[in-house]
């Protein structure tokens, strides 16, 4: 039975604590406040998909003018740095080995003559394929002018032009920094308010401060909101400061309604919070919950959540267990609000799965911590 | 230097920016002494005694511990000297036996001489049943003991304790004690500092630091009687006001 | 040997192997994390949703979508005579590319023998996008010999036969394009540095925490010793790591091995030294655990990106990379995959055995003298 109603100055002066704790220790906070800008400057510069320049090799047993007109063709196309011609197929090999060559377009010989008699020309374009995709695109680049030099030498003169025109529809330059920036909002969040807040009471827990908070005029409840609001907070700075810096670095653009992605973050940084108080209440040490939290919400959010790896791609069971991964459905939200331009009509599903979440989670967060006491 | 002190302090200071932590103190200790190091909290005690374990680097002064420089000789230093921290010394996750075997080979003894002392130390604590006993499960008082015990395997010529009985019962400090005596009995010279003014009266000689100052200096009885006090613990007030009062 | 470093080697290895925590740690981690993370780490493009709005509905148009359908990499989405609806699935989500097939394309075909489509791609995932993309020039292309094929042109009899060239594609060595055999291997790197690194900062850490390290500073155990014996049982476990991780490797994921595995031991060995240095360092700036783990767990992150363990490396412009060559993992993981899929030799990967060896020794010798000042 509490004695006396707990006074607002009371949360008041605890939540001044809470601050002062935040902001003495130097070294995470400036890891917290540091960390989105180097995450933010890595995804835009050094996490990248686009492939630029394309090392191509020729192989031709037997150069002739045709052969020239190809590589004339190769070293003008702008996407390809032409290598000195390869003697043959195995040292092309020894190249691709030495990681000295990416694509190799194989010839056989007598090329020019070949044409000459009409006789069919095989040509082999061999790309480095452990990583597939870049691998495919460098073949498909590879591909495309061997095409063009086929039609200009009039190789099959009854062929069918089929033309298409391509749209790249909400990020024209196919720029990898839009498609990781909302991940990288979704990632601070988690780390700031679950790892944080889990790491915080866990340490009040060990070092027994928790237990005088307990026997304090305060409520439970209030104990966890005082707690929580520094780092809501510094989560929230920390949204705005990646999406202004995204916007004016690396022309992110922001095509919906700023209030309402904020409050978007909001809702997500509640869920994240409350599955953080869940893990302080769960584990009994700080070491176990700080691996707790890891392994439960940021490995989680990186790996399942749609960041880097699209769900679409995982097998069966990752993308059913994606579902349970909040960090996914915020992802959405806030890629379809900065490229989009999608609002509440279009998102409300996310939206509704959110708090959905956040109900259950704060239930469960709230009723742990009250066992734990009694 | 004097040779033959076990300790000798000529105006060691430490500072930490422009805090000045420990203000030019210095003392004596005679081999076989039990001295004890008292002060209040934050009087400079932890940042002497670690002045003289070769921890830290003292901006001015020199003392000289077991024959050698702490400034310049550190490594010969440590091997003649025990330590029991304040904070435990001992791998909770360890088994008596294991630590015995740790510090024993640290300090360069051989494995029949580790076997001899370490059985030897046991029987003396009356702990032979316990030797593979992990050290997390012994009660606290257990633990101090063996600590202190461990600090004394390779037979240094003096040991230093900082704090060594805090949180135990008035009858196993007592037993501690007992330990203390037998160790000085050998010849080891025992420093210690501690909180417990009672513990003061066990020692042979002892000093009180105030505001990183020796503020006494002498034997229990000495000091009582030159203060005019009963005991050690009006003694201690009285200093420790004074203090207060000039920074009043 | 020396006795202390005999007594503080077995020391540490009774520790780690009573520590439960550790245990899980060093044990189960690496096992799931080859699991979960080798199987979610894909950027391969499954399938595709493909609105179609055919505009023309011929024979020829359907021809085209079948297609597409055909292919394995589509799914028809839905289909709609207008962009409205359309757009609305791409906005939604539910569509990932909408075909627009405008009204005469079969006309345009039979009297031009050459007509026009419209793709729209949700472009957020623009690697993605470029796959589909490619996917879709390819059907588009194979439709486009199919129709001149079933319709040949009468050509004027000409003396000599026009050239045909015909185009074949060859992946070398991941021919499969399984790109679980581009992720492992780095991922293995990836597990191996955290087990190092993280392991000898928490480790020292916790002695920090604990008061015992105090003890051990007064003992006459000089700082080298000290730290040979932090590092050497963590080194044997890493390599331990490796080992059961490209065995897990062979077995669960059938990455080839192409090289020689003693080869890798020794990049392994060589690579080790250099992330336990970090740790090391990393105990130097950090008093409790947390801060130890959350420290290294930041600085992991920045040595993860930019390795190309996920990304390509030469997917960074020009000055990204150039500072990317400090960084160790960058090496290990080009090391691993070359000499696991493509069957380097000593030679091929020398360089990367080179830079290794340098940046090794560069952090660990920077490691133990900030030890050196910071703890004695």
């Amino acid at each position: 039975m509490r004695a006396a109603a707990p006074t607002l100055s009371a949360l008041f002066a605890f939540v001044r604590k809470e601050f002062r704790h935040l902001l003495r220790d130097r070294q995470t906070l400036a890891i917290l406040l540091l960390l989105p800008v180097a995450q933010l400057v890595l995804f835009g510069f050094a996490v990248r998909t686009d492939i630029s320049r394309v090392r191509v090799g020729l192989v031709a047993p037997s150069p002739d003018a045709a052969v020239a007109a190809l590589r004339t063709r190769f070293a003008h196309s702008g996407r390809f740095d032409l290598l000195p011609p390869v003697a043959d197929a195995a040292s092309l090999e020894k190249e691709f080995r030495r990681a000295g060559v990416d694509v190799g377009v194989i010839l056989p010989s007598n090329v020019a003559e070949r044409l000459q008699q009409g006789e069919p020309l095989q040509v082999l374009v061999v790309a480095d394929a452990s990583d597939p995709n870049t691998g495919t695109t460098m073949q498909n680049y590879a591909t495309a002018v061997l095409r063009d030099w086929s039609a200009a030498i009039g190789a099959r003169p009854g062929a069918m032009r089929l033309e298409t025109r391509v749209r790249m529809r909400y990020n024209p330059t196919l720029e990898s920094v839009n498609l990781f920036v909302p991940g990288l909002v979704a990632l601070i969040l988690t780390l700031i308010t679950s790892l944080m807040t889990a790491l915080s009471l866990s340490r009040e827990k060990e070092r027994g401060t928790f237990e005088v908070l307990l026997v304090s005029p305060l409520h439970p409840w209030q104990i966890i909101v005082g707690k929580v609001i520094p780092y809501l907070g510094l989560a929230m700075i920390n949204v705005l400061s990646i999406l202004g810096a995204a916007w004016l670095v690396f022309g992110v653009p922001f095509r919906g309604s700023l209030l309402f992605l904020l409050a978007a973050s909001l809702l997500f940084a509640l869920v994240s919070l409350s599955l953080g108080v869940l893990i302080a209440a769960v584990t009994s040490s700080q070491l176990a919950a700080m691996l707790a939290a890891l392994g439960g919400t940021m490995l989680p959010s990186t790996l399942l959540s749609g960041l880097i790896f699209p769900i679409s791609s995982m097998p069966a069971p990752l993308q059913v267990l994606s579902h349970i991964v909040p960090a996914r459905w915020f992802i959405v939200v806030v890629r379809g609000t900065l490229l989009k331009g999608a609002g509440l009509s279009v998102l409300w599903p996310e939206l509704l799965i959110l708090t959905a979440m956040l109900a259950v989670l704060l239930a469960a967060a709230v009723r742990k911590t009250s066992v734990r006491l009694a | 230097m004097t040779t033959g002190h076990a300790i000798v302090a000529r105006a060691l200071t430490r500072r930490f920016g422009d805090f000045t932590a420990v203000d030019g103190i210095s003392f004596d200790v005679a081999q076989g002494e039990v001295f004890g190091f008292l002060g209040a909290n934050g009087a400079g005690k932890t940042t002497a005694i670690r002045m003289l374990i070769g921890l830290l680097a003292p901006s001015d002064g020199e003392a000289v511990v077991a024959g050698c420089n702490v400034r310049s000789e550190t490594e010969t230093l440590r091997s003649r000297i025990g330590y029991m921290s304040q904070r435990f010394s001992l791998y909770d996750d360890l088994t008596v036996r294991e630590n015995i075997a740790l510090y024993g080979g640290i300090y360069g003894l051989d494995d029949a001489a580790i076997r001899a002392r370490g059985d030897r130390m046991l029987r003396d604590l009356d702990f032979l049943a316990s030797g593979d006993a992990f050290v997390r499960a012994l009660p606290l008082g257990w633990k101090q003991k063996l600590a202190f015990s461990v600090a004394l395997l390779h037979e240094p010529s003096v040991v230093f304790l900082d704090e060594p009985t805090g949180g135990v019962d008035p009858i196993t400090r007592r037993q501690f004690w007992e330990l203390i005596y037998a160790a000085a009995a050998r010849g080891t010279t025992v420093f210690v500092t501690t909180h417990y003014l009672d513990e003061a009266e066990y020692c042979d000689r002892m000093s009180i630091m105030v505001d990183g100052r020796i503020a006494a200096l002498g034997t229990p009885g000495d000091l009582k009687a030159q203060h005019g006090v009963r005991t050690l613990d009006d003694l201690f007030v009285q200093l420790a006001r004074g203090s207060a009062g000039a920074n009043a | 040997m020396s006795r202390a470093l005999r007594a503080l080697l077995r020391k540490e290895f009774l520790q780690i192997r009573r520590d439960p925590v550790i245990l899980r740690m060093l044990l189960v981690m690496p096992v799931l994390q080859l699991l979960v993370l080798a199987n979610a780490a894909t950027f391969e493009v499954k399938r595709s949703l493909l609105w179609v709005i055919d505009q023309d509905r011929t024979p020829a148009s359907q021809g085209l979508i079948e297609r597409f359908r055909g292919s394995g990499r589509f799914v028809i989405a839905g289909s709609s005579p207008t962009a409205g609806p359309a757009d609305a699935a791409l906005l939604r989500g539910d569509a990932d590319v909408a075909l627009t097939i405008p009204a005469g394309f079969a006309s345009d075909l039979t009297r031009a023998r050459r007509a026009t489509v419209q793709l729209s791609f949700d472009a957020v995932n623009g690697s993605q996008a470029g796959i589909t993309q490619g996917y879709s020039a390819e059907i588009i292309a194979a439709y486009a010999d199919e129709l001149a094929e079933a319709s040949p042109r009468a050509i004027p009899t000409v003396r000599r036969q026009p050239p045909t060239i015909e185009i074949q594609r060859r992946g070398w060595y991941n021919a499969s394009l399984d790109y679980r055999f581009f992720m492992v291997p780095g991922i293995l790197v990836q597990l191996v540095t955290m087990v190092g690194t993280l392991m000898t900062a928490l480790n020292i850490v916790r002695e920090k925490e604990a008061g015992t390290l105090d003890q051990l500073n007064v003992t006459p155990i000089r700082p080298s010793v000290f730290i040979a014996a932090k590092l050497l049982p963590l080194w044997i476990i890493g390599l331990f790591e490796f080992c059961l991780g490209m065995v897990i490797a062979r077995v669960v994921f059938g990455v080839p091995f192409e090289g020689t595995p003693v080869l890798l031991l020794v990049g392994a060995a060589i690579y080790l030294l250099g992330a336990l240095g970090v740790g090391l360092w990393i105990s130097t700036i950090t008093e409790t655990q947390q801060q130890a783990l959350f420290v290294t767990f930041a600085l992991l992150m920045v040595y993860i990106l930019m390795s190309g363990l996920f990304t390509p490396v030469r997917g960074m412009p020009d000055w990204v990379r150039v500072i990317a060559q400090v960084n160790p993992l960058l090496h290990f993981i080009g090391m691993t995959r070359a000499v696991m899929l493509r069957g380097a030799q000593l030679l091929d990967v020398l360089p990367q055995l080179g830079a290794l060896s340098v940046i090794g020794t560069v952090i660990l010798t920077a490691a133990v003298r900030r030890y050196r000042k910071v703890a004695a």
